[in-house]
């Protein structure tokens, strides 16, 4: 053969290979498209659609008498000027402040434990700190409204065979705590298992090299498991403050065992419910609604910008 | 285009963003309430004819074991075919009914409405006048405290099934441990309480919640007060600073802030509990009390007793109502005759309206089954051998008559537990929690474009 010949092979087959590949890789993304469609038609009608119509109806106002008319940022401005809806904000901005510090403290404690291999029957144990996560909420908020009971809970039955007074936990000033209580109970479990797969992860090389310099369990874990499992930390910190501004299922339950303790508005989102639901004020409720989104829109890159910052600076 | 290729997100979200508009401004939003003449009588002719066309009928209702009045109907009208749904009691059931009324669709042909919510469905014309289909024959099987809850000049909304006068439910038992008698006026039940629980430190001679209203309303309607008013159209009227709201308030503000009686929420099972085991030794509740003291507190049956409640004016025994349902029959309904005559049949015919009385224990709005000996005479075991229904129609003859409801009652009654219910349940002065509710409710009025009178 000549060498021209050779050549005049070698791009044909070059050619016809990528045309191989070509169709390949149309045929990929087709199958790839057909794959995530139910998720996004799902996702479209479930999701995009009555968020739209949700900020359609913001923009009106309808009346018992008088029927709809178009209110424009009426109803942002009224919700802003609401004292109802900016205490359950301000609430759940001290729920946030609290609780998730503690139940994610907890978590990563329980997760490490685990990573440290000095526990017996670890499989044991770390089911019985995700079992509260698998109990359905109503039940776990039935659960501890009977707890929490004044006249017949165990606490209280107990306090008052000492001779204490019975512990309030659905009274006014402690009912925040006691359902930030059945929250971190819910979720410890949740969040540890993510930390600890994020641990499982850690390249166990490093923890030779700290042992050969000396670093005991704990300076292991201070100094390289936990930078090491930042993002996970970051994504379980953005669920739970998007969570807590979310808050409604116990609140909505609790309701019913103190409802002059819980009012309509405890948390935004209950509020928005009742106000559906009670004052008939969709219109006002879809506001509130798309407001709280926003405050954790707000929320959320606050918390990540924070946390990209401090990492640019190390 | 351009965009399309290079951002397919955006292009997707701006598609979306189009196709929900679209979607949205073919839907519409307004209700149409369709201002038809009212018919003029349905012939009998006609009722027969349409008995005897096959239908199916959707019946909303909460009411335990009404499948049996039902099939009694459907024993007589074999063409008729109805599907009883329980949605939900109380507010639930009230919210899936508003929805489907706003939606158009889904909602049930006849449905249970309590008399306090009647104005809430007639104000948005939701309701069907049954007058023409045989419900103003009816009227005189009333009396006219309950007729004028269901009617509307001329027209019917609502067939009433059972009402709740008021009494007091009590523990003979406890109360005569402590040495009290029992209390036949306010000033009476005052001392009454301050002697019970001077006996029994840990225990309360009643309990008044906060997140009662209904109860509340009951003893306000005793004590003369009509704090609510509405036209039919756009005027309410709004006044609880009367002087007999006043009355009701000054006499359990102290009872209240000393701790005499208990301010527990009801109908929670710490409450039932409470009647269980004897935290509370009295009721003042209505003529249904026993459906629910039977489930959980089924062990104190036979140590009840009933009695009217304590009065104002012993030369003017009065009484309230507490709750009662009718059965009313939506305006979108398919099938009007049928619905409506469901409606009638199973409250106005003898058997099952006894039925209702006897068996399932709702006291009877109908005076013909008030004086029926079947119901009349019936010894009771929960209260101990006792003729409570005896005793609960001759309170039913004093409840007084004219009491109106608002077309709102969903959100008044959630504003009580927000102004007046929590100070019952903080035990601060009713008074200012009193004034709060009323500015709640006249807020309310206004921002929904009602005139306040």
């Amino acid at each position: 053969m000549s060498q021209t010949a050779v050549a005049r092979r070698r791009p044909r087959a070059v050619e016809m290979q990528t045309r191989r590949r070509g169709g390949l890789k149309r045929r990929q993304a087709i199958a790839s498209y057909c794959l995530v469609a139910p998720f996004f038609l799902v996702f479209l009608t479930m999701l995009v659609l009555p968020l739209f119509y949700s900020g359609y109806l913001s923009l009106f106002r309808e009346q018992l008498v008088g029927g709809t008319v178009f209110a424009g940022v009426g109803n942002y401005v009224r919700a802003l000027q609401d004292h109802v809806f900016l205490g359950g904000v301000l609430r759940m901005a001290q729920f946030l402040v609290i609780q998730v510090p503690i139940m994610l403290s907890l978590a990563l404690v329980f997760a490490l434990a685990l990573d440290s291999g000095r526990l017996r029957m670890q499989r044991i144990i770390r089911l019985a700190i995700f079992v509260p996560y698998a109990v359905p909420g109503v039940i776990a908020a039935l659960m501890w409204g009977y707890l929490y009971g004044p006249n017949f809970g165990p606490f209280a039955q107990g306090a008052r065979a000492i001779g204490l007074p019975t512990p309030p936990f659905l009274g006014n000033e402690w009912m925040l705590g006691s359902i930030m209580n059945i929250v971190t109970w819910s979720f410890v479990g949740y969040n540890m298992i993510i930390l600890y797969a994020a641990l499982r992860s850690i390249p166990t090389e490093l923890y030779d090299a700290a042992r050969v310099d000396g670093a005991g369990e704990f300076r292991v874990a201070w100094s390289i498991k936990i930078p090491a499992i930042r993002p996970a930390l970051l994504l379980t910190t953005i669920f739970s403050v998007i969570g807590t501004f979310q808050l409604f299922n116990e609140p909505n339950l609790l309701r019913i065992l103190a409802p002059n303790v819980i009012g309509v508005g405890y948390t935004p989102n209950l509020y928005a419910y009742n106000l559906a639901f009670i004052n008939q004020d969709i219109n006002y409720a879809a506001a509130i609604a798309f407001l709280l989104g926003i405050v954790i829109m707000i929320v959320s890159y606050a918390v990540q910008f924070g946390v990209l910052r401090r990492e640019r600076r190390s | 285009m351009h965009l399309f290729k290079k951002r397919p997100a955006v292009g997707l979200a701006a598609t979306a963003m189009v196709a929900a508009l679209a979607l949205v401004a073919c839907s519409g939003g307004a209700s149409t309430n369709a201002t038809t003449a009212a018919p003029s009588k349905i012939t009998q002719a006609a009722i027969d004819a349409a008995m005897k066309t096959k239908t199916n009928l959707t019946f909303w209702t909460w009411v335990p074991d009404i499948k049996n009045e039902v099939a009694l109907f459907q024993a007589k009208y074999p063409a008729i075919h109805v599907d009883v749904v329980n949605v939900g009691q109380g507010a639930a059931h009230y919210q899936k009914l508003r929805t489907a009324i706003k939606a158009g669709t889904g909602g049930p042909d006849v449905v249970q409405v309590e008399f306090q919510y009647l104005p809430s469905f007639t104000q948005g014309g939701d309701l069907l006048n049954m007058a023409p289909y045989g419900a103003a024959g009816i009227s005189g099987d009333y009396a006219s405290w309950i007729w004028s809850q269901v009617s509307s000049g001329s027209a019917v909304y609502g067939i009433p099934q059972d009402v709740g006068p008021m009494g007091n439910l009590y523990r003979k038992d406890l109360m005569s441990a402590a040495g009290i008698k029992l209390p036949t006026t306010w000033d009476e039940f005052s001392q009454a309480a301050r002697t019970y629980r001077a006996a029994n430190p840990h225990k309360y001679l009643t309990n008044m919640p906060g997140n009662d209203a209904g109860q509340f309303m009951g003893l306000v309607w005793q004590a003369g007060a009509r704090p609510f008013g509405y036209d039919g159209k756009k005027t309410v009227t709004i006044n609880l600073n009367t002087p007999e709201v006043a009355k009701v308030i000054d006499f359990w503000n102290p009872l209240v802030r000393d701790n005499i009686i208990g301010v527990d929420p009801d109908f929670t099972d710490p409450w039932y509990q409470g009647l269980a085991s004897g935290l509370y030794a009295s009721w003042q509740g209505a003529a249904w009390g026993p459906v629910f003291l039977q489930g959980t507190a089924a062990k104190t049956s036979g140590l009840w007793s009933v009695a009217p409640l304590p009065q104002w004016d012993t030369q003017k025994p009065a009484s309230g109502n507490w709750g009662g349902s009718t059965d009313a029959v939506l305006k979108s309904t398919k099938n009007p005759i049928a619905a409506s005559q469901l409606a009638l049949w199973i409250n106005t015919q003898h058997e099952p309206a006894l039925m209702f009385a006897t068996k399932q224990f709702l006291f009877p709005a109908s005076n013909t089954i008030l004086k029926d000996p079947a119901f009349v005479d019936e010894k009771s075991a929960f209260y101990g051998g006792q003729q409570v229904n005896k005793g609960f129609a001759a309170i039913s003859a004093t409840v007084t008559p004219n009491f109106v409801w608002l077309p709102f009652m969903d959100y008044a009654y959630s504003s009580f537990n927000e102004t007046l219910g929590k100070a019952f349940a903080d035990r601060t002065n009713l008074a200012t929690g009193l004034k709060a509710w009323q500015a709640a409710l006249t807020t309310y009025a206004t921002q929904q474009g009602f005139t306040v009178k």
